[in-house]
């Protein structure tokens, strides 16, 4: 069998991994990156790109049939018709584009790019199945950033008419009736878009609130959404199986056992490691519950092994992988690195987009943060783009005006991502905010108003 | 009168727990605020904690030798601050902060604590003071609170070498600015010797990434040549033998006593004589070998080289006919030749023909060298630096003056065994100085 060497191999090519190559090639660290599918990962494949894309068409499609009837901007429109085949192929040649271009930009930087599937062997050798003959790789330093994939029920396998989010990015036709379990992020954002595109959608949450990890006051302007296109939301509700005919989803609520007609069952509710399987098991790396085990560096409990993205654990997030192969890659290049982010920045694509940034305002009453928020209702931007719900809130120290958290629920704020990151991450004040000259007539105007509001002088208020 | 607890501070990034290594204090003591009350090392540093206020000593934790835990009471002080409130202890979080997330600078503790004394209408408590200030350079934040600095600010720090955790923090929430770093590196650049404590590292921070090319030119080339064709041909054997010079240094210091207007005598002069007397004995270490002529030439002539450090590099003047001069007049040679190398005046006879060389670097001289022969010679002797050592003298240690020298040999044309008593010979004769003045000739 032939064998190779590098300083740095990195199994899987998704965020995390392709990242990490690209920034350690960029150190001239003999890197190669190997991935069984197509690189970019869940993100660019079947996550984050092609759900924005089929979002993206979906709000295409209820503006244009906004205008069908009788409307304030007096834009008189005939009834449109969606061909979801159509979208699809076009959501695929944008996925396409982007994965190429992840190839791309590993090569030009100087990594080694293997299509193939790799088993590890051990901590430093790893078998590489590909066509023709099988290659064996040797490394000094191995990344395990092979991602994770959709959490099957045991009781609601896959097939047939229960999907998984992957499959639901590439539904050949707008399902007639579309039960989705699992009201977080991925449950909504694809449940909210396919009720756009026509589909009658009931949701079956288990907790007692959507996106139950956010507090109610933020993902209320959600859950009004929800009711406007006419979703139906079962909460504290238990989705049991489906029933004998293999046809109605039975579902356990509090007011009684009920059964969902559905022509497409959507199991959203949360995603596994891809942890096992390629040999990983038999290095005996510490465990976090399902996942692996890291220190501040990245590293497992085996040196030379380091591991990033979603196989670590939550928030399975392609930007937290990011940073982390951005990371690995430094130290792997001698650098003295380690984790000290103040904030991962977390986005729901959801109608409204919802951003989430640091501290949530405490509700148990034992903390000091306060919080100041400040609406979209009162921001001219806002109303000229007809979507005036929602809000921009900070939580923050009362004695010391610093910054701990920033949130946003409204129409296209996940754009202010960035900037309540940044926030953060330069331990900026409410005085820092608020004496930053916010453009107007913007969106953004309203994190400056609700910095002012914390201080006790909103001028729009 | 107030009790101040004072608790084992953070004092460094990994470090769980620390030695006591020094009391400076015990119970009962008077202790001024920033006096240290005790050392303790890590295996990173020691570090002194200082007194955060006036006030006599109550309790002590431990003795030297104890290992203390991060966080843990270490003194416990009675204020000479008023009466009122305990204070809170130096590294503990200020109760109803919110953790993790919670951000707030130990000033505002102190003013928390403050509006607490004053709810029980006591006068406000004394300042919070560092309990870190080994550099003096502010407050770090108590224990538990965040570190909070800019990315760029991070990044600077960690290629510096600094733990951001032991920096105070000027702007708002503590947080650490550029200006505040600029204040770290200035300090840690006037400190030249033992380790900063904030670093992670011993080193000075600020990694230096510059690289100056020179070119090997004039003398330096020339002496790159002679070393590289020495080193490469001679195959060297180094002895390296210890010298009392006590008997030496009494003699050469009584000579110098009544030396009128004749130069002051240095222990070279008496190493050039003793050399001069020894080779009488070995005319093998006095000679030339000429490698591709297959001819070893001894000279009963001893043409003695000095290496002379010069601004421009090594030179090697020669004082001719060594075996003829006396102490003072060698001494007289030996100071002019130098002065003419060093300013560049020495002619070019007076810069070859040595048949033997000396090397040594005075104070700097080390413990023991490896000198390097100058071809086409066969040996060449290195004069390591004096010191007072105890010497056992059967019955007791006595303070020595002793020197150490390292003697090179072409072990192509001398075996060990007669450099060996070549060397034997000359530590007798600089140990007994009056047998070098003692004639060769019975």
């Amino acid at each position: 069998m032939k064998t190779e060497t590098c300083k740095l191999l990195v199994l899987g090519a998704g965020p995390g991994g392709y990242v990490c190559a690209i920034r350690a090639a960029q150190l001239s660290v003999d890197t190669v990156v190997v991935e069984a599918e197509k690189p970019g990962g869940t993100c660019l494949n079947v996550g984050c790109i092609p759900s924005k894309a089929l979002i993206h068409a979906a709000d295409e499609f209820t503006r244009a049939r906004s205008f069908e009837g009788e409307n304030e901007l007096g834009i008189r429109g005939s009834a449109p018709t969606i061909d979801l085949a159509r979208t699809v192929a076009w959501k695929d040649g944008i996925v396409k584009r982007l994965t190429g271009g992840v190839a791309g930009l590993i090569g030009k930087a100087g990594a080694r790019y293997v299509n193939g599937f790799a088993t590890i062997v051990d901590g430093k050798t790893v078998r590489i199945e590909m066509d023709g003959e099988p290659v064996l790789i040797r490394a000094e330093n191995v990344v395990v950033a092979t991602g994770s994939k959709p959490l099957e029920l045991p009781f609601l396998p896959f097939g047939g008419k229960v999907i998984s989010s992957t499959q639901a990015l590439s539904l050949p036709e707008v399902p007639g009736r579309l039960v989705v379990v699992g009201a977080g992020y991925i449950g909504l954002e694809i449940g909210m878009a396919m009720a756009k595109l026509g589909s009658a959608v009931t949701f079956v949450e288990a907790g007692p609130r959507i996106l139950p990890q956010y507090d109610e006051e933020l993902t209320r302007p959600v859950r009004k959404r929800m009711a406007e296109l006419g979703i139906t939301l079962h909460l504290s509700a238990r989705a049991q199986g489906l029933d004998a005919d293999d046809d109605r989803l039975v579902v356990d609520t509090p007011d009684g056992k009920i059964e969902l007609a559905a022509d497409t069952i959507l199991v959203a509710v949360g995603r596994a490691p891809a942890s096992v399987g390629f040999g990983l098991e038999s290095l005996g790396l510490g465990m976090d519950g399902p996942f692996v085990a890291i220190d501040d560096r990245c590293a497992t409990t085996m040196r030379g092994v380091f591991a990033i993205g979603d196989v670590t654990g939550d928030p399975m997030l392609a930007h937290r992988a990011m940073a982390q192969g951005s990371l690995v890659a430094e130290i792997v290049a001698g650098q003295d690195r380690c984790w000290d982010k103040r904030a991962i920045p977390a986005v729901c694509f959801t109608d409204p987009e919802l951003v989430v940034v640091g501290q949530l305002p405490v509700t148990d009453g034992a903390g000091n943060a306060k919080t100041a928020a400040f609406p979209f209702q009162a921001n001219g931007r806002a109303m000229t783009m007809e979507r005036a719900g929602g809000f921009v809130r900070v939580v923050f120290d009362p004695r010391t005006e610093l910054v701990l958290g920033i949130q946003a629920v409204g129409a296209g704020v996940a754009e202010m991502a960035g900037q309540f990151a940044m926030a953060l991450e330069m331990a900026a004040t409410l005085t820092d905010i608020a004496e930053t000259i916010h453009a107007h007539p913007t969106l953004g105007e309203t994190v400056q108003e609700a910095a002012l509001k914390g201080l006790g002088r909103a001028l729009h208020a | 009168m107030a009790s101040v607890s004072i608790k084992l501070p953070d004092i460094g990034e990994g470090v769980t727990q620390a030695e006591v290594v020094e009391w400076m204090v015990g119970v009962g003591d008077r202790i001024e605020e920033d006096a240290p009350l005790l050392a303790v090392m890590t295996d990173k540093a020691t570090v002194e904690i200082p007194s955060l206020c006036a006030g006599t000593v109550t309790w002590v934790a431990g003795e030297v030798g104890d290992v203390i835990a991060i966080g843990a009471e270490v003194v416990r002080i009675e204020s000479d601050g008023a009466a009122g409130q305990p204070e809170p202890g130096i590294g503990d979080s200020p109760a109803g902060v919110p953790s993790p997330s919670a951000a707030a600078p130990a000033k505002s503790a102190a003013a928390a604590s403050d509006a607490k004394a004053a709810e029980s209408s006591s006068p406000p408590a004394m300042p919070l003071r560092s309990p870190v200030a080994p550099l003096g350079i502010g407050a770090p934040r108590a224990e538990g609170w965040p570190v909070l600095a800019s990315p760029s600010v991070r990044a600077r720090a960690r290629a510096g070498g600094i733990d951001l955790r032991q920096v105070a923090g000027s702007g708002p929430g503590g947080r650490i600015s550029h200006a505040d770093l600029d204040a770290v590196f200035a300090v840690a650049g006037a400190r030249t010797s033992a380790g900063p404590a904030w670093g992670r590292s011993t080193s000075a921070p600020g990694a230096r990434t510059a690289t100056k090319e020179i070119k090997v030119i004039g003398l330096r080339r020339k002496i790159a040549e002679r070393m590289t064709l020495a080193n490469s041909r001679i195959p060297h054997i180094t002895v390296i033998e210890e010298i009392d010079v006590t008997a030496l240094e009494d003699l050469r210091e009584k000579l110098n006593a009544g030396r009128g207007d004749r130069p002051k005598l240095t222990v070279l002069p008496f190493v050039t004589a003793a050399l001069a007397r020894a080779f009488v004995d070995h005319p093998g270490i006095n000679a030339h070998f000429d490698d591709e002529g297959g001819t070893v030439m001894q000279h009963a002539a001893v043409h003695l080289g000095i290496a002379t450090m010069t601004d421009t590099g090594l030179v090697v003047p020669v004082i001719r006919h060594a075996e003829a001069l006396g102490l003072f007049d060698a001494a007289a040679e030996i100071a002019r030749l130098a002065e003419a190398a060093r300013t560049g005046k020495a002619g070019r006879e007076e810069l070859s023909g040595s048949t033997f060389t000396v090397t040594s670097l005075g104070p700097l001289g080390a413990v023991a060298t490896t000198p390097i022969i100058n071809h086409p010679e066969v040996a060449i002797l290195g004069i390591n630096k004096m010191a007072v050592r105890p010497m056992w003298d059967g019955a007791r240690f006595q303070p020595r003056k002793m020197m150490n020298i390292s003697a090179s040999f072409d072990h192509r044309v001398i075996d060990g065994w007669d450099a060996a008593v070549f060397v034997q010979k000359l530590k007798t004769l600089l140990e007994t100085p009056a047998l070098i003045f003692v004639s060769e000739r019975p």
